[in-house]
């Protein structure tokens, strides 16, 4: 077991302080959601009323959790990134001709991702109660728990990508055609309720939705019981959880099969 | 258990390109052995393959008598490697990078402060362990690499291009320092270069051209394929000089663009007599000790470039 955590947390441990060492990079994570959330959530908050959902949530509530979200999915993609030019010609080669495997490598740094998300997360999540947000202890666990399993998720989902591309435009490219529009058709933006069933359908397949779903079950625990139009939190849980095996896995099989 | 490291009939291929063809070699404790070539004569591959960072084509590779194939984790326990590009991280400090690589190998606690420690006052960086990578000089930071890649003591040394952006003297210090790990320690060193004064501090070279291993040697004995000294004529027309000197003199030549080679085994006097014989033709007249690259020359009529 030793032969595993201690490469797998020193890999953990080198994304931690490189981040503390580079803090610009938590403004440039979370100063670009909070200005979408301010300006488009302020201009819709009077025209939107978001379908399926409680009249008392206006537009700039109802995009708060997506807000949350695409600061994981930013973070994870940041901290992924690197990994293009360090496997290549940097720090990243000593790693891979040592003797720990691609399994332990991959844990390590989505761990790093993690952790770095979940901090970003649990500071959005404190400026919840300045738009009426009551937490509960129950409902801050479910919360922390969901944005730890998506962080997880979305960070293997963006070494999936980085472990393949020899160049960060690669990434870039990646990121507009794929990850974004993946956000976008999540529930983030707009609610399924009442779009076009094709749209709903890809909605549906769509493993964020799910995610969506389990952020906002966790913010209203207190509020209703359950809410009504989204997927129920326990379905998303095991949904989300099979995203984060998935993406691991698919994640450990494309740093081993890489041609350096 | 074998104690040294075999390559047989290695071969590699990117997509239809190959660019190792049938290279064989072996290693042994103690020696630094160089493999020298100019750009594209598949040295960096052949790095890449021994660092276990590609599969080989095909080809069987034992190091210490392990299998590159089937015991490729026995055998990353007993490398230590230094690459061309450095493989710090410039944010973490000295002490951290060294750390870290020791947790990589399963080293920890005490026994992992103690050799860094060792690594340390061996390498002179005792004074600079909190700094960033990122503040040291180019020298420095790859004293770190090699005390890096040293760490878990490991009994072959692989080392890409390890000079390249150092000036002569700290050259000149870490080939010294390279003979005197290899002696001591009693492990491989293996090392790519194009460098002539440093393939000349090898205990053995393998000479690369277009994936081919076309010389195996010491220096000295690669040299004495050379018959005498070199006489080199810088010349506008090389063609009709060299079979004009060809014919007087009943000498072999070799041709490299406006350069005609002659080996002599009484050089001083050719000199005077070309000159004598060809007063005209000729631009410039060299006489020089033969080194690695005339014999890259001689043997594969290519110029080393």
């Amino acid at each position: 077991m030793v032969n595993i955590l201690v490469p797998v947390s020193t890999i953990w441990w080198r994304e931690i302080i490189r981040f503390y060492r580079q803090r610009s990079r938590l403004l440039s994570a979370i100063a670009q959601p909070l200005v979408f959330w301010i300006l488009i959530g302020s201009g819709l908050n009077a025209s939107f009323q978001p379908s399926g959902f409680n009249e008392d949530i206006g537009y700039i509530e109802y995009f708060y959790p997506g807000i949350v979200v695409l600061v994981l999915l930013f973070t994870a993609i940041f901290a992924t990134i690197s990994v293009v030019n360090e496997r290549r010609e940097g720090f990243l080669q000593s790693v891979l001709v040592s003797p720990v495997s691609r399994g332990s490598i991959v844990l390590g740094q989505a761990l790093g991702g993690t952790s770095l998300a979940l901090l970003q997360g649990i500071l959005l999540l404190c400026l919840a109660p300045l738009i009426g947000i009551k937490f509960s202890i129950t409902s801050i666990i479910i919360t922390v728990g969901v944005m730890a399993l998506l962080a997880f998720g979305l960070t293997n989902l963006g070494l999936i990508i980085a472990w393949r591309m020899d160049s960060t435009q690669g990434f870039h490219a990646i990121m507009n055609l794929i990850l974004i529009p993946i956000w976008l058709l999540s529930g983030a933006f707009f609610p399924t309720v009442g779009t076009p069933i094709w749209l709903e359908w890809v909605m549906k397949l769509n493993p964020l939705t799910y995610g969506l779903a389990a952020f906002r079950s966790g913010i209203y625990k207190n509020a209703y019981q359950q809410m009504e139009n989204i997927p129920s939190l326990t379905l998303s849980i095991i949904i989300i959880s099979i995203f984060c095996v998935l993406t691991y896995l698919g994640a450990t099989l494309t740093a081993s099969s890489k041609r350096i | 258990m074998s104690n040294h490291i075999t390559v047989e009939n290695l071969t590699h291929t990117y997509d239809t390109r190959c660019a190792l063809d049938h290279v064989n070699f072996s290693v042994y404790r103690g020696e630094v052995f160089g493999f020298l070539g100019p750009n594209g004569s598949g040295k960096s591959t052949l790095f890449k393959i021994l660092s276990t960072l590609i599969t080989p084509t095909s080809g069987v590779i034992n190091v210490f008598g392990h299998d590159i194939h089937t015991e490729q984790k026995s055998i990353r326990k007993l490398l230590g490697v230094v690459f061309q590009r450095p493989a710090l991280d410039v944010k973490l400090t000295v002490i951290e990078n060294l750390r870290h690589q020791g947790h990589l190998y399963g080293l920890r606690g005490r026994q992992l402060n103690y050799r860094i420690n060792e690594l340390l006052i061996q390498f002179d960086l005792n004074d600079r362990t909190k700094d960033l990578v990122e503040e040291l000089s180019g020298g420095l930071q790859r004293r770190v690499e090699i005390a890096k890649a040293l760490l878990h003591s490991p009994q072959v040394l692989l080392l890409d291009e390890p000079s390249s952006g150092l000036d002569i003297g700290v050259r000149r210090q870490l080939s010294e320092y390279l003979s005197i790990l290899a002696e001591n320690e009693d492990i491989s060193i293996l090392l790519t270069t194009h460098l002539m004064d440093e393939a000349d501090e090898c205990s053995r070279v393998a000479i690369l051209d277009e994936g081919r291993l076309v010389a195996l040697g010491t220096p000295d004995e690669l040299k004495s394929k050379i018959g005498g000294d070199v006489v080199t004529v810088e010349t506008k027309n090389s063609e009709s000089l060299s079979n004009a000197i060809e014919d007087k003199f009943g000498v072999s030549t070799t041709i490299t663009e406006d350069f005609i080679q002659i080996e002599s085994t009484r050089a001083n006097e050719f000199v005077k007599d070309i000159m004598v014989a060809f007063p005209d033709d000729i631009l410039s007249v060299r006489l020089s000790k033969p080194t690695l690259e005339d014999v890259f020359v001689k043997l594969t009529g290519n110029k080393f470039v």
